[in-house]
C-alpha cells in the first residue's frame, strides 16, 4: 500500500481541516433553532446560580420552540470583557450590566420602553427606573436589588458593653472597645474602606456626587465624611490584609472581626455560621446633620442594539425578568440573597420576613442611594484617588476634592460631546 | 602580552554564489509570509490604528473618525493621575533596576564559582522565571504577606514579639513596596543571572591567567579590573531589558494592590502607567486617551533606552 500522499491531496485535506476549524469559530447555533440568543452573566459566587440560569434558558426554549438561549458565564473582570465585546459585532444579544450614558451614546443598548406598560412601570422602585434611564428612555430591566449592611455580632457587643452604633463617633468608640489581640473591631475591606465606603460615607453626611448633570461632591461635608473614615483607620482596629475582601463574609464568619460591612447577598452564609448572633445596621450617620446610608445596587438586564435579533432578545428579557415572578423569586432567594426588584414579587417572598433581611431591605428602601448613569468609571477613578489620599494618606481633603471635581467636570463635558 | 589573531579574522575564500533554483523565490515567500503577515496584521496595523485613535474622540468605540487633533495628548500630559503614574514608574525603576542588576550579578558569580552542582543551582535560581506573574502575585498577597497572624511573614515575626502587619494595606511605612519589590526580584533575578553567566563564560581564561602572572590578586582586584569591564555589554543589556520591563510593570501591581474586583483603594497608592492606561482604555472605554497615553509611554521608553547608549557608547562592539 502506498502511504505517501500527493501534494494535491495534502492541500485538499489541509484546506478541509482549516475550513472545519474556522467554522468552529463562528457563532454557534443550537441545532434545530431558528434563532439563538447569546446571554452573558458575570460569575455569581453562590452555588447553584449557574445551573439556575441554564434551567431558565432551557425553559424558555421549551415554551418558545425555535428560540435557543446560549448562556455564557463570565469569570473575572466582567465589565471590561463586556465593554470590549460590545465594541464588536459578536457581542452578546442579552447581558446584565449597570447602565452608563456612553453605552447609550455609542448605540450599544436598545431602548426597552415598550416592555414597560404603565402597570409594570408602577411596580418598579422609581430609583430602579431612574438608574436605567437616559434622556427619558429606559434601557434596562432591573433584575434584583442588592444592598449592604453593617453586620455585628450581638454577643460580642454585649460582652464589650457596646450599643449598636448609630453615628460615626459611636462606631469609632465601639470599634476600639471590640478590638482584641486576635479579633479586630471591624472589617470594611483591605483598603481601609476606600472601595466600600467611597460613596456611602459622603451619603451618610448628606452629600451626593452627580445631581442633574452637575458634580456636587466638592464640599466640606464630603471632606468631613472622608476625614472621619481616616479617624476610623487611625484606631488601628480595622482588619486589613484579609485573604478575601469586604463583599465576602469570611472575615465575620471566621471570627477575624466583630463587625463587617458586607452585602445582604452574604446573609445565608453568615446565618449558617453565626445563627441568630448577628444584627444589621445601615452605615451610621456622620453626625446629627447626617443620615444613615446604604446603597441600592444590583444588576439590570439589557439588550444589545447591534444584535440581529433585537425583538427576540427583548421578548426573552420580558419573559425572564418581568413576566416570570416565580423565576425571579427563585433567582433572588434560593442561592444567595437579593431583594426582588419588584415590590409585588418581594411581598410574596417568605425569606424576606426574617428579622435580618427585613431590616436590611427596609434600610435599603429608606436609606438606599444609587449613582446616575452619567457617573462613569473615569469619574470613579478620580474620586477613588482623592479618597485614598485623604483617608489613607491623610492629605488635606479640600484640595484633593477640588482636583477630583475638576477632573470629573472634564469627563462630563467630554461625555456630552 | 602576546596577541594572536582571532580565528574569525582569518579570511577564507568566499564560495561561488549558487545560482537560484527555480521556485526558490516562492519558497522564500512561503516561509516568510506567515510571520510577515502576522507582523503586519497583529503589530503594524494595530500601531497605525492606535495612532489614529489617539487623535480621535473614541468613547465606547474603536473606530477613529471624530478627530480632535492632539487633545488626547494634552489631556494625558495634564492629567495628574497619569503624571503621578509616570513618577511611580520612575521611582520604582530606580529601585528595582539596580537591585536586580546587583543580585543577579552576585548570584551569577556565586553559581559560576560553585565547585559542584553548578547546573543544579543554575536551575534552582532560574525556575521562578517560569512562574506566572499573576500566580506569584496571588501567592505573595494571600499567603506570604497577608495581614493576619497566620500569614507567613507575620508568622516569622511573631517570635520577636511583633504584632501582625497588614503588609498591603499599610501606608506608613509603605510596606506594600516590600511586597511588590520582592515578588519581582524572585521572579526575574534568575533570568538575568543566566544572562550574566553566559557573559562570564565569554571572558577568555587567558585574561585571568595573564592577570595572575602580572600579580593581580584573585578576588576583588580581578573582579574590578577584568570581570566587570568584560561584562560591560552584558550589564548594559541587563540594565536596559530590566528598565523596559520595569516601565511595563502591570501584573503584580494589578493583582496585589487591586483591580479586577478587589476593593479599589490600594490601587491608587502605587499605580504604574500601564495599569492606569488599562483602566482608561478598557475600564472607561476611552480608547482615544488610552492610545495617546500608550504613545507617550512608548516615546519615554525609547528615549530612556536609546539616549544612554548614544551618550556613553554602550552596547557598541569593543574596539
Amino acid at each position: 500500500m502506498n502511504l505517501s500522499i500527493s501534494r494535491r491531496q495534502f492541500l485538499k485535506t489541509a484546506t478541509f481541516a482549516a475550513g472545519a476549524l474556522l467554522a468552529g469559530c463562528g457563532p454557534k447555533g443550537a441545532p434545530g433553532a431558528r434563532v439563538t440568543l447569546t446571554q452573558w452573566y458575570h460569575q455569581y459566587g453562590e452555588t447553584g446560580t449557574q445551573d439556575a440560569v441554564l434551567r431558565y434558558a432551557r425553559e424558555y426554549t421549551k415554551q418558545h420552540p425555535g428560540i435557543a438561549v446560549r448562556v455564557i458565564w463570565i469569570p473575572g473582570d466582567y465589565s471590561t470583557k463586556l465593554g470590549t465585546a460590545l465594541l464588536t459585532r459578536n457581542g452578546p444579544d442579552v447581558f446584565e450590566s449597570t447602565l452608563s450614558e456612553p453605552m447609550v451614546t455609542a448605540g450599544e443598548v436598545a431602548p426597552l420602553d415598550d416592555l414597560f406598560t404603565p402597570e409594570i412601570r408602577a411596580d418598579f422602585n422609581p430609583k430602579d427606573l431612574e438608574i436605567n434611564s437616559v434622556g427619558g428612555r429606559i434601557y434596562g430591566v432591573k433584575m434584583f436589588d442588592d444592598t449592604a449592611a453593617l453586620y455585628y455580632r450581638k454577643s460580642l457587643l454585649e460582652k464589650a458593653g457596646v450599643d449598636p452604633p448609630r453615628t460615626m463617633d459611636a462606631l469609632i468608640a465601639a470599634v476600639k472597645k471590640l478590638n482584641t489581640d486576635d479579633r479586630k473591631g471591624l472589617f470594611v475591606g483591605n483598603d481601609g474602606g476606600v472601595g466600600s465606603l467611597i460613596n456611602i460615607a459622603p451619603w451618610s453626611a448628606g452629600s451626593d456626587f452627580l445631581v442633574d448633570g452637575h458634580i456636587v461632591f466638592d464640599n466640606p461635608r464630603t471632606a468631613a465624611a472622608y476625614e472621619k473614615v481616616l479617624e476610623l483607620n487611625a484606631t488601628g482596629a480595622l482588619l486589613l490584609g484579609a485573604p478575601t475582601d469586604w463583599y465576602d463574609p469570611s472575615a465575620l464568619t471566621q471570627g477575624l472581626a466583630a463587625m463587617q460591612w458586607t452585602g445582604l447577598w452574604a446573609y445565608p452564609a453568615i446565618r449558617k455560621a453565626l445563627g441568630d448572633d448577628v444584627g444589621v445596621l445601615p452605615w451610621p450617620a456622620l453626625d446629627a446633620q447626617g443620615t444613615p446610608a446604604t446603597f441600592l445596587g444590583g444588576w439590570s438586564s439589557m439588550v444589545n442594539a447591534q444584535s440581529p435579533n433585537v425583538d427576540e432578545a427583548k421578548k426573552y428579557v420580558k419573559w425572564l425578568w418581568i413576566e416570570r415572578a416565580d423565576l425571579q423569586k427563585d433567582w433572588c432567594l434560593s442561592y444567595g440573597f437579593h431583594v426582588p426588584a419588584r415590590p409585588s414579587v418581594a411581598r410574596t417572598a417568605d425569606a424576606l420576613r426574617a428579622t435580618v433581611p427585613q431590616t436590611a431591605a427596609h434600610n435599603m428602601t429608606v436609606y438606599g442611594h444609587a449613582l446616575p448613569p452619567s457617573w462613569n468609571s473615569a469619574m470613579n477613578t478620580a474620586l477613588t484617588d482623592a479618597a485614598t489620599h485623604i483617608l489613607k494618606e491623610g492629605r488635606p481633603a479640600a484640595g484633593e476634592l477640588a482636583n477630583a471635581a475638576r477632573k470629573c467636570e472634564i469627563v462630563l463635558r467630554r461625555m456630552q460631546e | 602580552m602576546a596577541v594572536t589573531a582571532p580565528l574569525s579574522k582569518i579570511k577564507t575564500a568566499a564560495p561561488a554564489r549558487p545560482r537560484p533554483k527555480p521556485g526558490a523565490n516562492l519558497a522564500f515567500w512561503a516561509f516568510v509570509a506567515p510571520s510577515l503577515i502576522g507582523l503586519i496584521v497583529f503589530t503594524l496595523v494595530p500601531i497605525g490604528w492606535g495612532f489614529l485613535l489617539s487623535l480621535s474622540h473614541a468613547q465606547n468605540t474603536i473606530h477613529p473618525g471624530h478627530y480632535v487633533g492632539l487633545r488626547n495628548y494634552t489631556d494625558m500630559l495634564t492629567d495628574e493621575a497619569f503624571l503621578r503614574s509616570l513618577v511611580t514608574m520612575v521611582l520604582y525603576s530606580l529601585f528595582i533596576v539596580p537591585l536586580t542588576w546587583g543580585m543577579s550579578l552576585g548570584l551569577a558569580l556565586l553559581v559560576d564559582k560553585a565547585g559542584w552542582g553548578k547546573s543544579f543551582w543554575r536551575t534552582v535560581f532560574f525556575i521562578p522565571s517560569a512562574v506566572s506573574y499573576v500566580v506569584a502575585s496571588l501567592i505573595w498577597r494571600i499567603s506570604l504577606f497577608n495581614g493576619l497572624s497566620f500569614g507567613f511573614a507575620n508568622h516569622l515575626l511573631a517570635p520577636f514579639g511583633i504584632h501582625p502587619i497588614a503588609w498591603v494595606g499599610t501606608v506608613d511605612p509603605p510596606w506594600y513596596w516590600l511586597v511588590l519589590v520582592t515578588v519581582r526580584l524572585w521572579l526575574q533575578v534568575g533570568f538575568y543571572m543566566i544572562i550574566f553567566i553566559a557573559g562570564l563564560q565569554e571572558i577568555p581564561k587567558s585574561l585571568y591567567e595573564a592577570a595572575a602572572v602580572d600579580g593581580a590578586a584573585p578576588g576583588w582586584q580581578t573582579l574590578r579590573y577584568i570581570t566587570l569591564p568584560q561584562l560591560r555589554n552584558t550589564s548594559f543589556s541587563v540594565l536596559m531589558l530590566n528598565l523596559i520591563a520595569a516601565f511595563q510593570a502591570f501584573d503584580e501591581f494589578y493583582n496585589i494592590l487591586g483591580g479586577g474586583g478587589q476593593s479599589a483603594g490600594n490601587a491608587s497608592l502605587a499605580r504604574p502607567p500601564l495599569v492606569y492606561l488599562y483602566s482608561t482604555a478598557l475600564g472607561d472605554q476611552d480608547f482615544g486617551r488610552g492610545a495617546a497615553g500608550a504613545f507617550i509611554l512608548t516615546a519615554l521608553i525609547c528615549a530612556v533606552t536609546l539616549i544612554p547608549g548614544k551618550l556613553f557608547g554602550l552596547g557598541r562592539a569593543d574596539k
